[in-house]
């Protein structure tokens, strides 16, 4: 916003989200409490069920890694202004390319070599689902948010296809493929625990937490530290500036597309490579919508959308438990809150920022007022 | 003594931390043209905003003939008879110029009965000011004069009888301007009242009978044109002696560094802005490119610096063809072979408001080795760098750290300057180097931009104040609808020769 | 011969149910984006829509009373995106995509603790829907000719609500091109300072817009929920909204050929169930899912300039701030 909105840093980045995040639970406590039901009871057994034991912390961190990806998915489109609503359907692809890895590889192939390329294969995959509409916006100046959920929809409807006719498990019902070959399998939380000699719940858990963290760094690194990553932040931030210094705005936007595609396709990694072992229909479970909220509240930066991915990997896996424990409670609850953070984070976040700024501005002033006095 | 038909009585503007108008009063009879002068920030067309009701004064009172209004709106101040030209034109592209003029005074819910009762109306107003436009052309594709014009027909068939304009020559040729000013005297002469915001002098003393001096946000006198001379209104303005002139020596002109040669250039959408241009520019000499805006001007320097493609002849840089360009590997190229640009609107292309000063340093030369180190930024010779060009061209705050969009105008083009300059470029490209800065940097800048002619450097000057290239340029060549009219030295430069020539007649040319 | 007339006349039947859903959320998308403020949430709102329909249709036993709601929660949810969008200028695209999440989560929460039956609501009665009238099953008409029957079907065999939607169409061309409000309309989505400088309110013909918008979306919600269906089923726009939105691309911001786009994409939509399984020569079947994906498939062509070229209107999505 402009001068007169400017926060303190730690304010922008640390309490408003947290403000806007207290204002979608309280609503949420609202309407549960319409509802019939006790919303702090409903907390409390969100809280257990998310961190209550190995076990529930395990599937928290699960689904805490789908987030790490799509959100900084979006959150890198973001930086080259680019609203990437299609991290689903580039997640599914990127399944889609690491399952054909998974069903097509010689088993006997040592998993050192066969691992990195279904994980290649699962960013190439969803890095080209996300270059399509990339290249679209920057050659044919089609918008990306148009663009992105159409090409959603075609990526459900490919996935749809090739499970109902072709990659159908020969005699089976449902449409799931066969189990990819065990040579890609990441391995699990509790596997590497044990070959540690340590005792762990068994999970989905698997290695691509690491990978996810990993790549958080790595986009901190690109971003902001190399000269691709400043290209990119000029396209996004003013790409008539960014032409003048020589930068080419439609490259960088289909780079960028791409990238978040490659990100977003990491889904796949966890959960065909890492959890189901099959591609199965809608593994993808609105993890690229939830993205968006994930970016928004970490402020399309690494470090806050791992954090931002924790809350939302416990809202998932303690939505689920709480489910099971409330009658009357469904799991769409946590659909719920999660479109009430959206709102509140994205499009409704100036209701608390223009208070705040205008609170600051007064104490500026007052100390201003207060240091003269005490000068003179 | 009648009433005034406008009187601002104490009015007071915050924006954030900024005072834009400081406890403004002044009085507008009817039948008088008023100048409203001041430099850029004055808070001229801030208090005329809240005249008009676009903004909301924090204090203060206006008075229409005499009676107290609460104008909250634009609708109020039309109602009170108030009407606005605005600088950038509030006109919907996609509209025909009649559903334009009856936008907000419609009259009834169905359009079909209005349009054809205002058809009638308007032709005469058309006519009885001079006014011809197609009522039924797009807007799109009008020209500016044409657009001002819809602008003006708006205020009258809303009955306005104070007509307030917020610099209305930017974009228009001395032969237009004329005619507004003949408009203007005819709207004065039936007994309305005109508020003209300006900050060219000269007009100020050609049309107006009296005269508002603002500077920063305050009324700092209230003259008859008839007892003020240019100089006299420059010290009002600025609150000091103003030396309109730059002291500089001799040019003394080397080589060709740049040749243009049957240089074309189309927009994107195929219209031809540059026509069949050639042009040498030497090291040592300041070439001044005068001309209305909009005139080929930006297209010309964009073309050379790589950011639209030429679409007939060649640019040569020191004998080398320079290729086609439009392309950001154009731009980079010819950065790095020495051409220096600073774009005329450094918000849209120079700076990126968001970034840092330190960013912002290096922008352009994110590529150069001395910032990075295979892929990666260096950050501490960054900042070094970002310090030092703070300190040589005196940009304050010198904080490094602050975004670019937070520095003032004056700071912002030192900092964009600083940057293209510092290199000792072969030849440097420069587009309104003064918009928005304040006296002080201008003396300044002026003074760096001679300093690199005399170091050897050709310099192309693009510039909507006239004044400015005749004071600054050793040579200067007059641009009309895309071609050249006019080639001639400073010292011979005549002011109503170039006029001539910006309206793009050529026959006088000789 | 005979057979292909009723086949062809139960499909044109068929495409125009399915269109009407369409039509209206894409129309309500239309006033949105012409004013000035995109409109992802389409789907959002249609489902919101349907869920307060369905609920108060079954709570009062009266379709009436189920299309008041569902123009209600319409409503509300458009001017939730308008708050967002005019008075806080909060990003528009985040706000939609928030109300699509927010009306997934929220109706099935509240159908779910409501009725205990998985997120839906209780199979209404035909009492408290919006019924057409099936000619198959009214006497005197079973010995007719199923040509004559089908046609019947086509022209007088629909719900009210479809008749209204129809009676819509030109009533908004006229509002759009005819009205003073139209030609606001379609100014401050190009120009909001034009109006505002003409002494027009900015954000009231925003929120007025909305208002409309919010109608119509509300009004498709209703149709899906009680006249096509008789209950609520969670997630039961099941994109439709979506698919609203690429026909409101598809139609380049225009009535007319918005509601054709609609009906394009409808009888796709129709057809597939009567393509399923069908051999072309040399191909071979045509999987579903290809059909399905067709109205995406056309919308990105249209949308890479392909075919013409849809320029959406010049400020949407772009909050008014006033210059300074």
């Amino acid at each position: 916003m402009s001068r007169n909105q400017s926060l303190p840093w730690w304010v922008e980045i640390g309490v408003l989200p947290v403000i806007n995040l207290a204002a979608a639970f309280i609503v949420s406590g609202l309407v549960m409490a319409a509802l019939g039901h006790d919303p702090f009871e409903a907390l409390g057994l969100m809280v257990t069920g998310a961190f209550g034991s190995a076990d529930s912390l395990g599937y928290t961190l699960y689904y805490t890694t789908n987030f790490i990806f799509t959100g900084l998915a979006v959150a890198l489109a973001s930086h080259a202004g680019l609203f990437n609503i299609g991290a689903e359907g580039q997640a599914m692809l990127g399944g889609l390319g690491a399952a054909l890895v998974g069903l097509v590889i010689s088993p006997g192939l040592p998993g050192i070599i066969a691992i990195p390329l279904a994980i290649l294969a699962a960013m190439i995959f969803g890095g080209i689902w996300g270059a399509i509409p990339g290249w679209l916006q920057a050659y044919r100046g089609s918008h990306v948010v148009i663009t992105t959920i159409m090409m959603n929809f075609l990526a459900g409807a490919l996935l749809t296809y090739l499970l109902v006719d072709v990659l159908i498990a020969p005699g089976g019902g449902t449409p799931e493929s066969r189990s990819i070959s065990e040579n890609v399998w990441l391995p699990a939380a509790h596997q590497i625990a044990q070959s540690l000699g340590l005792e762990l719940a068994q999970t989905p858990l698997n290695l691509s937490l690491l990978l996810g963290l990993f790549c958080a760094l790595g986009l901190n690194i690109f971003l902001w530290r190399t000269r691709w990553g400043f290209s990119l932040r000029a396209v996004g931030l003013n790409p008539h500036a960014a032409l003048y210094a020589g930068i080419s705005p439609s490259r960088m936007t289909v780079l960028a597309m791409a990238l978040s595609g490659a990100l977003a396709g990491l889904v796949g990694a966890n959960e065909i490579l890492g959890a189901q072992h099959r591609l199965v229909l809608g593994f993808t479970g609105g993890y690229g919508f939830v993205g968006i909220a994930v970016a928004l509240m970490g402020r399309n930066r690494p470090t806050g959308v791992i954090i931002a991915s924790l809350l939302f990997g416990a809202l998932y896996q303690g939505g689920s438990e709480l489910a099971l424990d409330m009658p009357g409670i469904s799991r769409d609850l946590v659909v719920m809150i999660q479109g009430l953070i959206i709102l509140f984070c994205g499009a409704l976040e100036n209701i608390f920022r223009s208070p705040l700024a205008r609170l600051f501005a007064a104490a500026r002033s007052t100390r201003a007022e207060l240091t003269g006095t005490a000068g003179g | 003594m009648t009433e005034p038909a406008l009187e601002l009585i104490g009015i007071d503007k915050h924006f954030g931390s900024n005072h834009a108008n400081k406890s403004v009063s002044f009085r507008v009879q009817r039948g008088e043209v008023l100048g409203l002068i001041g430099e850029n920030g004055a808070g001229k067309s801030t208090v005329m905003n809240m005249v008009f009701g676009y903004l909301k004064a924090d204090h203060g009172q206006i008075l229409v003939h005499g009676h107290e209004v609460d104008i909250k709106v634009p609708a109020d101040a039309i109602a009170h008879g108030i009407g606005m030209v605005h600088q950038h034109f509030k006109l919907v592209d996609t509209f025909s110029v009649l559903e334009n003029i009856i936008l907000g005074s419609e009259g009834a819910f169905q359009l079909a009965d209005r349009l054809a009762l205002a058809r009638g109306e308007l032709a005469e107003l058309s006519k009885a000011f001079g006014l011809n436009v197609d009522l039924d052309a797009l807007v799109s594709g009008l020209s500016v004069g044409d657009k001002q014009k819809v602008e003006i027909l708006k205020a009258l068939y809303r009955k306005a009888d104070i007509l307030i304009l917020d610099e209305p020559t930017a974009v228009l040729t001395p032969d237009e301007t004329r005619h507004l000013f003949d408009i203007l005297r005819q709207w004065r002469d039936q007994g309305r009242t005109v508020i003209l915001i300006t900050h060219k002098l000269k007009e100020v003393l050609a049309v107006t009978d009296r005269v508002i001096v603002m500077r920063r946000g305050a009324v700092v006198a209230d003259l008859d044109t008839a007892h003020c001379t240019a100089e006299g209104l420059a010290e009002h303005m600025v609150g000091r002696p103003v030396i309109l002139q730059v002291s500089k020596s001799v040019a003394v002109p080397g080589g060709d560094v740049v040749t243009l040669e049957h240089l074309s250039v189309n927009d994107s959408d195929g219209i031809p802005r540059v026509r069949d241009v050639s042009l040498s520019l030497r090291a040592g000499e300041i070439t001044g490119l005068a001309g209305v805006s909009g005139n080929g001007q930006s297209e010309l320097i964009e073309a050379i610096a790589g950011l639209m493609p030429i679409s007939h002849g060649t640019i040569r840089f020191r004998g080398q063809d320079l290729g086609l360009g439009g392309s950001a590997e154009s731009v980079r190229k010819r950065r790095e072979m020495g051409i220096a640009h600073v774009p005329e609107d450094r918000l849209v292309r120079g700076l990126i408001a968001e970034l840092s000063a330190r960013d912002n340093a290096i922008l352009g030369r994110q590529n150069d080795p001395s910032f990075n180190n295979r892929n990666f930024l260096r950050p501490s010779a960054i900042l070094n760098h970002c310090r030092s060009l703070m300190a040589s061209f005196d940009v304050r705050p010198s904080r490094p750290m602050q975004a670019g969009g937070h520095f003032s105008g004056g700071n912002q083009q030192k900092i964009v300057l600083g940057r293209e300059m510092e290199n000792a470029p072969a030849f440097l490209i420069v587009g309104q180097p003064t918009r928005g800065v304040d006296i002080g940097a201008i003396e300044f800048i002026h003074k760096r931009i001679v300093a690199l002619r005399d170091q050897g450097a050709a310099i192309l000057l693009v510039s909507a104040e006239l004044d400015e290239i005749l004071m600054l340029s050793d040579r200067v060549i007059v641009m009309s609808q895309g071609a050249i009219m006019g080639d001639i030295p400073a010292s011979q430069a005549d002011e109503r020769q170039i006029g001539l020539w910006m309206a793009g007649d050529h026959k006088v040319a000789a | 011969m005979d057979d292909f007339i009723t086949v062809s006349l139960a499909l044109a039947a068929g495409s125009l149910r399915l269109a009407i859903p369409l039509m209206l959320g894409a129309l309500g998308g239309l006033f949105s984006e012409r004013a000035g403020i995109v409109d992802v949430g389409i789907e959002g709102k249609m489902l919101i829509s349907a869920f307060a329909s369905a609920a108060v249709a079954h709570a009062t036993n009266s379709p009436w009373a189920g299309l008041a709601a569902g123009l209600g929660a319409g409503i509300v949810f458009a001017l939730i995106h308008g708050v967002g969008a005019i008075a806080f200028r909060g990003n528009q695209v985040v706000s939609g995509m928030a109300l699509n999440i927010l009306a997934a989560g929220l109706t099935v929460t509240i159908a779910a603790a409501l009725y205990s039956q998985g997120g839906r609501t209780p199979q209404l009665p035909d009492a408290a829907r919006f019924r057409g009238t099936s000619f198959a099953a009214a006497d005197g008409t079973s010995q007719l000719d199923p040509a004559l029957r089908a046609l019947f079907e086509l022209v007088a065999g629909h719900n009210i609500l479809v008749y209204l939607s129809l009676v819509l169409v030109p009533a908004l061309v006229w509002l759009v091109h005819k009205t003073r409000f139209g030609l606001r309309l379609r100014a401050v989505g190009e120009n909001p300072e034009a109006v505002d400088t003409a002494g027009i309110q900015v954000a009231t013909l925003r929120y007025q817009a909305s208002i409309i918008s919010g109608l119509l979306c509300g009004l498709a919600g209703t149709y899906i929920a009680i006249a096509q269906s008789a209950s609520f089923v969670p997630n039961m726009t099941a994109g439709k909204g979506y698919l609203a939105l690429a026909a409101l691309i598809f139609g380049k911001w225009r009535i007319w050929p918005t509601f054709f786009a609609c009906l394009l994409f409808a009888f796709a939509d129709a057809a597939q169930s009567r393509l399923q399984g069908l051999n072309i020569p040399g191909i071979g079947a045509i999987p579903v899912q290809f059909i399905q994906a067709l109205p995406y498939v056309l919308t990105l062509v249209l949308l890479a300039g392909l075919v013409g070229r849809a320029i959406p209107p010049k400020a949407s999505g772009v909050p008014y701030v006033k210059e300074r």
